[in-house]
This record gives structure tokens, C-alpha cells and sequence, in this order.
């Protein structure tokens, strides 16, 4: 009975000394006066720093941090606003989403943005919803995402569409019949997009062969071989950064040719220094081709030259991925969905957001009915060997 | 000693009530989107599956880390077995729809009605059902599991339990089995810990319950663990913990003792599983891998190897540690300090790790020792009156 | 045939790369009975050392840096987390490996900031060749002949000279070898650095294969390579290795079929097999306390 005893006191101790911690820091509020007079505006950045998405997360992150250093105020209503960015780590993991999110939550942001990566958003939908905090999914393109959640929406493209263009492409491109298509298991954004793949790839009279890998997998040769003894026309690998750019360099001391297909993820630094100098060909969708606004292209280069941490988190170099693209237009619509809000009310924000429009560096963004963008254009880029850079193959547009 | 014991429960009880009663208050008076809560919610969680650890590798002795594995059977099995079937397809969506269609709380649904009362009964029970259900699927697991490797000792123990937790994983993460577990996707859509809030007809929460729920059930399944390590039993585990042969010698079964350790600590820890798939409103078996056994390990070792408060208490250290207070440090300025190459990404779990290893290694009896906490209030007495004379 | 060959010859690339770890794991066993859980970590850390160090230095420099690195790294975690903890209970000893091994996977997010980083290329290594039709890097073929060339010198040194002679004393009974004048503490450093220096080597063959470093890169290589040490009989070298090799081709295979899902459930699956049936492994020695 004593140790029931002592288990009860030290549940109760605990309490006691949480319950002292958190009246201390809780009454934060959305809008507070900063020191120089001005009000400040919360927005969190629901984004991976670390784990498999760490390096897409950043860069996503750092169209965000530029757009917030070129206009760091907002004028809602009569009052002008600084905006301040507020991050919390999901670490790519669905253990950790729901205290990240709530961490976002409890900050008093007035809207989210993020994530990279779908599952990590999936999971933390309802605590955003709970909360009554809009969440705005950068480039998180599984249909789930916003799907019967109110507080979700997105500004990019879906995966039904993503795996429709794809699988068009490697039809007309390479009239591909035979394809292999490799993801990681239980990646919701893997698995969705393949699946999509696989349904207009084998309705235009297409074979799929489908694999996955388990997670911290680094040998794909053998992965890559069946594909080889398949004779797969096309190799379908929507996976993780660090994923595609093992999947890249085992490609090519193989000396594959098939050409490589991928999703928005493999639109990276790492995955196109990967290929340079080598035989691989590499065609991946995105939302964004570097080019697409010059201002914004000169404007966010330059920062990225300037600043070594923007630098190192871009992968070392200053080519522009999509996702930062998308990332900036992101905070943009945030800030257009407060000033249509007139306040900085989560309950406000969110209302704003379904009757918005915003046409950003990445096109015209509006919302559908279940939060979604409408969106029917995707960019097909292609890895050029001989400079690490991307060349845009083509334009796909939805039928 | 009679009378001590019976008072000693009683202020348990007045404890225990007074807890639970404080949850309920904090809840509805703080705001709720307070990190507090969040830290509450999964330090409870975490509390019943690091004493159901302790029970294991402190109390019996077993040094196993298979505990991973069997979260993730109790997290599927409720999972599994609540969702609504009208959801089910759009959460099985890569497969076509569920194989299975049955669940808990719909269940009761059809004998109380769904609404009002009656859906908050057949809440209750569903929810009840499907935790205990995962509990068993845990359990009996480990018996299986048990057969073979409890013959095993320490390390040869600890990697092959390990092991086990790994073929577990790859096993639900199989895609011949999607239509059950849904591959290695995600199982989500089934009542959390939100659900269990108090709601009026507009759908506006009239009273906060969702920290309760993971209170309730993580106090009354430490009430048993407790309970259990108090009985014969629970002597018969230390007996093997101290020395296996003079154990037997003393006539206790070894390996039915181990095995029913073995699959108790697993009951738990298939709840455990179950409640912390109602804390992150999603299951998904990649989660559960080898490196959360470690952290469960480390908490463990934490509060103290044989001492199942200082299994709560640091239980609630480390989650409130982790999620909340440390989380500054991954972020430039820190405490107004300003030195963004030092506060970035990644700095708090290795000022984690730092003081981990330094428990490890300087405080190896951790917060408690094996000592409880009435033990601190009995020795202060003891020298106090020592004083007195 | 090119696709078997292909198998095959990646499977004795990734076997040889295990049975250097898997040397590790089993000396250290064999002498402190430790399962070094942070053994495939020093093999990451190992990793991200030249990864940095070829950054700014030639290769002539920084391969032979990095070594020396690794093996003062495998000799400071022996110095700092297990010598105090040598007359505690062996559960507190692998209970600081694990912490030492979530330790230096912390550090390496922390200094690389969560971003993958990718192994320099070597010259010679790096390079494709082709083999009756299949076409891989050099160094698949290189990693089994130097394996065994580590192997032959390392048990000539376990069988021929004074260290060695300590260390098989040590490990056939730990007190008696203290009482007869072996300085235990330098024969334990010794193993530490022959494991830390082999996992070095590993590690330069590994990342060359498979470039791209993130920091669990060492945590399901470290665990298959004890797979492979047990598989073989712990505290043979011979036995890790040709353990290593075999789970090395076997998973190969494994992926190369239709149950991918399984193939790093195979290993632990082989693991309890050979832990219920022969826990003295392929070429163990008597059964001691281990069943």
C-alpha cells in the first residue's frame, strides 16, 4: 500500500509542480505590443528541420523567412503589424506532429503554415482543428491532408493530379508500358502518389510494378536491378530527399539508363548535384520553374548568397526549388488572408481564407471547397548532366 | 502495521482524488490550448508504459526491449477495432476499403443510442473495450513471444526481444495484410482523447475531459501494477531479480514467473500503445521503433530501476522536459541570449542526451533509487524524532 | 544471370562492410561481454568526420585524419562511458551504450542540422567497372579482398603477439587475467581502438557505396553487423565474418525478391533462430552464461 501511496503523492507532486510552470506561462495572446510600440502578428511555421524531410522543410522554410524579410509588416485594419515567424520542429515524424502543433498552437499564432511532408500534416489536422487554428499546407499533396478538415487548406497541387501528369508524361515522352515505381513504406506521400501513378499509368494501358523500401534503407541496387530485369521503361520514385539522392548516385554507378521519374520531392539541390556529371536522367514534376519571376528569382538569390545559413539550409548553392517558391507565396497568402480577415483572430483568418484569391510567383492560388487549391498546371523539369542545373522540359496541364 | 497500511490507502485515495479533481479544474479554468496539457496527455501516457517497463527490467529483472512492439500491437488493435465505418474507406483508401468492419463504439451505439447519454456510454464502453482488447493482443503476443526467448539471459535477452519488435513492425507494415492494417499507411479518424469532451447541442465543449481520459486509465492500470508488485507475486519477481537460482531454490517457478511478468508489463504497454494512439489521433507502425524502446529505457532509468514513482515522475520530467520546457534551445535567441550558432536545430536533444548520460553515469540510482516516495516522508519522521530525543 | 550477378555482387559488398563492424561488436563482446550499442554509431560519426574533414584537406590527409579521429573517439566513449561502470551490473553498462549511442546521434543532427550530407567521392573507389555485364563501383570489389587481408593480419595479431595474447586471456576469464599482472585497462583501450580503426575502414567502403549520410545511418547496420557477430559464434572472427557475408547476400536477395518488407525482419528473425537452437553461433565457443 505504500508504494500505491507513493505513486499517488508523485503523480500529485508532478501536478502541482506543472500546474505552477503553466499558469506562468500560459495568456500569451495573438496580438501583443513589442517593445517599440508596434504590434506584433504570429505566424507559425509548421515545418520538419530534422529527420528524412529536414532538407525539403528548410527549404520551404527559407521562401518563408525571405518573403517575411521583405515585408515583415502587415497593415490589418487601421493598425500596422510586425509579423513574426514562430517554428516548431515536426522532425518528419508523426510521434512528434502533435506536439509541435500544439507548441504552435499554445504560441498564440494567428495562422500555420507547413508542412512538407503529408503524413506529419495529416496527423496534426485535428489539433489544429480542435484549436480553431487555419493551417495552410504548403506543399503537402495527398488528398488526406485536407480532407474532412475544416482548418486545412493548401496552395499546391494534389497528388491525384501530380501521378495523373506523371504518368501522361512517361506515356508520351517515353512511351512507357512497363513501369517500376519504388516508395518508402508507410510515407503517406510516397504511397499516395504511386497509387495515383498506378491508376492513369495502367488506364492508358500501362504495367506497374510497385516496391517499397523500409525506412533508413540505403541500398537500392538491388531495388534498381529488378527494375533493370523488368525492362521498366521509366523508374517512378517519389521518395525523400535523402532517399532520392542514394536512389541517384546507386543509378548511376550502375550506369542506368532508364530514365528516373519523381514527385515535387526530388526537385532539390542535393538530388540535382547528385546527377551531375553522371548518365541519369531525371525528370521530376514541380510547382515552380526557376525563371518563372524574375524579380523574385534575382531578389531571393541574392539573399541566399548573402547569408550562409540561408546557404547551407538551401543545400550550398543558390538554385531556387519550388518549394521555396511555394513557401513564399505561402506566407503571402497568410498575410492577405489577415488583411481580409481585418484582424488577427484565428476564427477571423480562417474565415477569410475560402474566398481568397492571391496570384503569386507560382500562379494564381484560389481555394475549392474542401480547402484545396485549384490548380491545373505542373512544371516537368529535367536534370541537366553537364551543369547541375534544371532545364524546363515541359508544361502539363490538367485535361 | 495494519492501521498505517489502512491509513496509507486512505490518503492514496484522498491523492488520487484530488488529482484527478485538480486535472478537471486545470483544464476548464487554463486555456486549453496550454502546453500544459499536451505535456499531461502524453507524460500520463508515458508514465503507465515506463512503470509497465519497470516492472519488467527493475522488478523481474528481464532486460527486455521489445516494449516498442508491443505499443504498436495495442495502438493497431484499438485503432483497428474503433474506427466509424463510415470513415473506414477513405482511411483504407490504397485498398480498397476495410477488411474488417467492426467497431467497439458503434457497437454499443446500437444498444444505447448515439447520442446524449447513450453515445457517451457507448463511447465509454467502446473506448474501454478496444483498450482492453489491446492490452490482451499485447499480452498474448508476448506469451507467444515468451516461449522461446525468456530462456534467454540479459543482453542475449534484450537483442532478441529487440529483434522481435523489428519483425513485429515489418509484419504490420506488410501490404498483403492493407486491408487490415491498412499497409504501412496510416490508421487514423477514431475517437482520441477530444472526443471524450463534454459538448452541448451546438457543438460547443460545455466541459473539458481530454486530459482526464489518459489520467483515469493510466492511475487505475499503476493502481494494479502496484497492487501486483505488492503480492506474492510481485516478491516472487524481486526474489528473481535478486538471484534466479536461490529463487528457484526457494521454490519458485522460474519460467512461469518470467512469462507472467512477461506478459503483464505487455498488457500494459499494449494499452500504453492504445492511449498514445489516442494522444496523436493517428497510428502509424513506423513510429514505433527501437530508438522510442531506448527512451523508454532511458526514462526508466531516470526515475530509478525498481521504483515505480520515480518511474511517474520522470516520466512527466522528461515528456515536459522534451516537449516544452527545453524546446528553446533550438531556436536563436534562447533566454535572450543571442548566438544563432549555437542555438539551432538539434541543440536540445543533445543537452538531453548530455544530462542522460550523466544520470547514467554519476546518479546510476537515478531520481528515486528504488525507493518509493513515502519512503522520503518515513525517514524525515525517523529523524526528526532521532532529534527529538 | 546479370540481374543474379548484380545481387550477388552487391551482397558481398554489403557483407564485407558489415563484417567490419561486425569485428567490433565481437571482440568487445567477447572481452567485456558489452553489446557496444554504439558501435554503429562511431561507424556514422566516422562518416561525418571525412565528410567535413575532405571539405577543407586533401584525401592523402583526411582519410588517414579520420581514422585517428575514429579510433580517439571509440577510445574516449570506452574511457569516459563504460571504465567507471566496469563493477556495476552489465544491464547499467549497455544502458549507457544506448545512451551514448543516442548521444552521438543527437550531436551529428545537431552539427549537420538535420540535413543529409554526401560522402566525398574517392578515386579508384568510386569508379564503375563491369562484371560479366553488371556494372558496379570499384569498391564492391575491393571490399572483400580487403576484408580479408584486415582479417589475416588481425588474427596474426591475436595469435602472435603480446596484446593479442592479453586479449584472448582477458576474454577467457576476466578476474584470473587481472590477477596474473595484464593490465585489463589497456587490453580493453586496445580492442576499442582494432573495433574503432576497422569501423573507420567500414566506414569509408559503406558511404562510397551509399552516399548520402543522415545520423541513423549507423543504427540498422550496427544492429545487422551483431546479428552477424552472434550469427557467427560471438567472439569469433572468423564466425562475424563469414556471418556478416551471409546476411550481407541474404538480404541482398531478399530485396531482390517480392519481400522486401522483410528484409531487415529476416536478420532478427535468424537472430532468435540462432539464439534458441545454437546459441554458441556458427563457430562459437562451450556454451557459457549466455542460455
Amino acid at each position: 500500500m505504500k508504494k500505491l501511496l507513493s505513486a499517488l503523492l508523485s503523480c500529485a507532486m508532478i501536478m502541482g509542480l506543472a500546474a505552477g510552470c503553466g499558469g506562468s506561462s500560459t495568456g500569451s495572446t495573438s496580438a501583443s505590443p513589442s517593445d517599440d510600440g508596434a504590434k506584433t502578428v504570429k505566424i507559425g511555421v509548421y515545418e520538419p528541420a530534422t529527420g528524412d524531410s529536414g532538407p525539403g522543410g528548410k527549404q520551404e522554410m527559407l521562401g518563408m523567412q525571405y518573403a517575411n524579410k521583405e515585408t515583415p509588416t502587415v497593415k490589418i485594419g487601421d493598425d500596422t503589424y510586425n509579423v513574426e515567424l514562430v517554428y516548431a520542429d515536426n522532425a518528419s515524424s508523426t510521434d512528434k506532429a502533435v506536439s509541435a502543433a500544439s507548441e504552435l498552437v499554445s504560441q498564440g499564432v494567428s495562422i500555420v503554415l507547413g508542412s512538407y511532408g503529408s503524413s506529419v500534416s495529416i496527423a496534426a489536422g485535428p489539433t489544429f482543428d480542435e484549436a480553431g487554428l487555419a493551417a495552410i499546407g504548403v506543399t503537402c499533396t495527398n488528398p488526406n491532408v485536407t480532407a474532412n478538415n475544416d482548418y486545412y487548406f493548401r496552395i499546391c497541387f494534389l497528388d491525384p493530379f501530380q501521378g495523373t501528369v506523371l504518368a501522361k508524361f512517361a506515356n508520351e515522352k517515353f512511351s512507357a508500358k512497363t513501369a517500376y515505381c519504388l516508395g518508402e513504406l508507410g510515407n503517406e506521400y510516397d504511397q499516395g502518389l504511386i497509387t495515383y501513378f498506378e491508376q492513369a499509368f495502367t488506364a492508358a494501358g500501362g504495367q506497374v510494378i510497385k516496391d517499397s523500401f523500409p525506412t533508413n534503407n540505403s541500398d537500392f541496387t538491388s531495388y534498381l536491378n529488378k527494375a533493370k530485369t523488368a525492362n521498366a521503361d521509366v523508374i517512378f520514385c517519389p521518395v525523400s530527399v535523402a532517399y532520392s539522392t542514394q536512389i541517384v548516385s546507386q543509378a548511376a554507378s550502375l550506369g542506368m539508363q532508364i530514365p528516373l521519374l519523381g514527385g515535387d520531392t526530388l526537385d532539390n539541390n542535393k538530388v540535382l548535384a547528385a546527377t551531375k556529371d553522371t548518365d541519369v536522367k531525371l525528370y521530376v514534376s514541380t510547382f515552380y520553374q526557376e525563371g518563372g519571376s524574375e524579380e523574385f528569382d534575382t531578389g531571393i538569390k541574392e539573399w541566399i548568397n548573402s547569408d550562409s545559413t540561408a546557404k547551407t539550409n538551401n543545400g550550398g548553392d543558390d538554385t531556387i526549388a519550388a518549394v521555396t517558391a511555394m513557401g513564399y507565396d505561402a506566407y503571402y497568402v497568410a498575410l492577405e488572408a489577415m488583411k481580409a480577415a481585418g484582424s488577427t483572430d484565428a476564427a477571423a483568418v480562417k474565415a477569410a481564407l475560402p474566398s481568397l484569391t492571391y496570384t503569386g510567383v507560382s500562379g494564381k492560388i484560389a481555394f475549392d471547397s474542401t480547402g484545396d487549391a485549384i490548380r491545373d498546371t505542373a512544371y516537368i523539369k529535367v536534370a541537366d548532366n553537364a551543369n547541375g542545373a534544371w532545364k524546363l522540359e515541359t508544361v502539363q496541364k490538367a485535361d | 502495521m495494519k492501521k498505517t497500511n489502512k491509513r496509507g490507502s486512505f490518503i492514496a485515495l484522498i491523492c488520487v482524488i484530488l488529482m484527478l479533481a485538480l486535472v478537471v479544474v486545470l483544464e476548464n479554468t487554463v486555456p486549453f490550448t496550454s502546453m500544459l496539457f499536451t505535456v499531461l496527455k502524453k507524460g500520463a501516457v508515458y508514465a503507465l508504459v515506463v512503470v509497465s517497463m519497470n516492472l519488467l527490467n527493475g522488478f523481474t529483472g528481464l532486460f527486455s526491449l521489445g516494449q516498442a512492439g508491443f505499443m504498436l500491437l495495442g495502438a493497431y488493435t484499438y485503432a483497428i477495432f474503433t474506427i466509424p465505418s463510415d470513415v473506414r474507406d477513405s482511411v483504407f483508401y490504397l485498398f480498397g476499403g476495410s477488411a474488417l468492419h467492426i467497431s467497439f463504439p458503434e457497437m454499443f451505439e446500437s444498444v444505447f443510442g448515439s447520442t446524449g447519454v447513450g453515445g457517451a456510454i457507448s463511447l465509454i464502453l467502446g473506448v474501454l473495450l478496444a483498450l482492453i482488447l489491446a492490452g490482451l493482443v499485447a499480452a498474448f503476443f508476448a506469451y507467444l513471444i515468451g516461449l522461446p526467448v525468456l530462456r534467454l539471459k540479459s543482453d542475449y535477452l534484450a537483442i532478441a526481444t529487440l529483434g522481435f519488435a523489428e519483425i513485429i513492425r515489418a509484419v504490420f507494415q506488410w501490404d498483403k495484410l492493407g486491408p487490415v492494417t491498412n499497409g504501412a499507411n496510416m490508421l487514423k479518424s477514431f475517437p482520441s482523447f477530444t472526443s471524450f469532451n463534454l459538448k452541448d447541442a451546438g457543438g460547443h465543449v460545455v466541459l473539458r475531459l481530454s486530459t482526464l481520459v489518459p489520467f483515469v486509465v493510466a492511475t487505475l492500470c499503476i493502481f494494479l501494477i502496484v497492487l501486483l508488485i505488492n503480492s506474492s507475486y510481485g516478491r516472487a519477481f524481486k526474489a528473481i531479480r535478486e538471484d534466479e537460482v536461490a529463487a528457484e531454490a526457494m521454490g519458485i517457478n522460474l519460467f512461469k514467473h518470467k512469462q507472467l511478468s512477461f506478459c503483464i508489463s505487455s498488457f500494459f504497454a499494449g494499452v500504453g500503445g492504445a492511449l498514445l494512439a489516442m494522444y496523436s489521433n493517428q497510428v502509424q507502425a513506423k513510429v514505433f521503433t527501437a530508438a522510442m524502446t531506448y527512451e523508454l529505457l532511458l526514462i526508466v532509468v531516470i526515475g530509478g530501476i525498481g521504483s515505480v514513482s520515480g518511474s511517474c515522475i520522470a516520466a512527466f520530467l522528461y515528456i515536459a522536459a522534451s516537449e516544452w520546457w527545453l524546446r528553446g534551445l533550438d531556436e536563436n535567441p534562447f533566454l535572450g541570449i543571442d548566438a544563432p550558432a549555437v542555438f539551432r536545430v538539434g541543440l536540445r536533444l543533445v543537452v538531453f542526451s548530455v544530462i542522460i548520460m550523466i544520470v547514467v553515469l554519476f546518479f546510476r540510482r537515478g531520481i528515486m533509487g528504488d525507493r518509493e516516495l513515502p519512503d522520503l516522508f518515513r525517514r524525515h519522521k525517523k529523524a526528526a524524532k532521532e532529534v527529538a530525543k | 544471370m546479370e540481374f543474379a550477378i548484380s545481387i550477388l555482387l552487391s551482397g558481398i559488398s554489403v557483407g564485407g562492410q558489415y563484417a567490419l563492424i561486425a569485428i567490433g561488436y565481437t571482440l568487445v563482446y567477447g572481452i567485456l561481454r558489452l553489446i557496444n550499442f554504439a558501435h554503429g554509431d562511431v561507424f556514422m560519426a566516422a562518416g561525418l568526420m571525412m565528410v567535413y574533414l575532405s571539405a577543407s584537406l586533401p584525401l592523402s590527409v583526411s582519410v588517414p585524419l579520420m581514422v585517428i579521429l575514429t579510433v580517439a573517439l571509440g577510445f574516449a566513449i570506452e574511457r569516459i562511458a563504460y571504465k567507471p561502470l566496469r563493477s556495476a551490473p552489465r544491464m547499467s553498462v549497455m544502458i549507457s551504450a544506448i545512451g551514448v549511442s543516442y548521444l552521438l546521434q543527437n550531436l551529428a543532427t545537431y552539427v549537420t542540422g538535420g540535413l543529409p550530407q554526401m560522402y566525398p567521392s574517392i578515386p579508384g573507389l568510386s569508379a564503375s567497372v563491369t562484371i560479366m555485364g553488371a556494372t558496379t563501383k570499384w569498391v564492391t570489389v575491393v571490399t572483400p579482398v580487403l576484408v580479408v587481408i584486415l582479417v589475416v593480419a588481425l588474427t596474426q595479431l591475436i595469435d602472435h603477439t603480446k596484446v593479442g595474447m592479453a586479449m584472448r586471456a582477458v576474454s577467457r576469464d576476466f578476474e584470473t587475467a587481472q590477477l596474473m599482472g595484464i593490465k585489463i585497462n589497456s587490453v580493453i583501450s586496445a580492442t576499442f581502438i582494432i573495433g574503432s580503426f576497422l569501423a573507420a575502414v567500414g566506414s569509408v567502403l559503406y558511404f562510397t557505396n551509399y552516399r548520402s549520410i543522415v545520423p541513423l545511418s549507423g543504427a540498422m547496420p550496427g544492429l545487422k553487423a551483431f546479428v552477424a557477430a552472434v550469427f557467427g559464434g560471438i567472439g569469433s572472427i572468423p564466425g562475424a565474418v563469414i556471418g556478416a557475408f551471409l546476411i550481407g547476400i541474404c538480404e541482398t536477395i531478399i530485396k531482390g525478391s517480392n519481400w522486401t518488407v522483410f528484409s531487415d525482419a529476416f536478420t532478427f528473425a535468424l537472430l532468435i533462430v540462432v539464439l534458441v537452437t545454437k546459441p554458441t553461433g556458427l563457430f562459437g565457443e562451450k556454451a557459457t552464461d549466455k542460455v
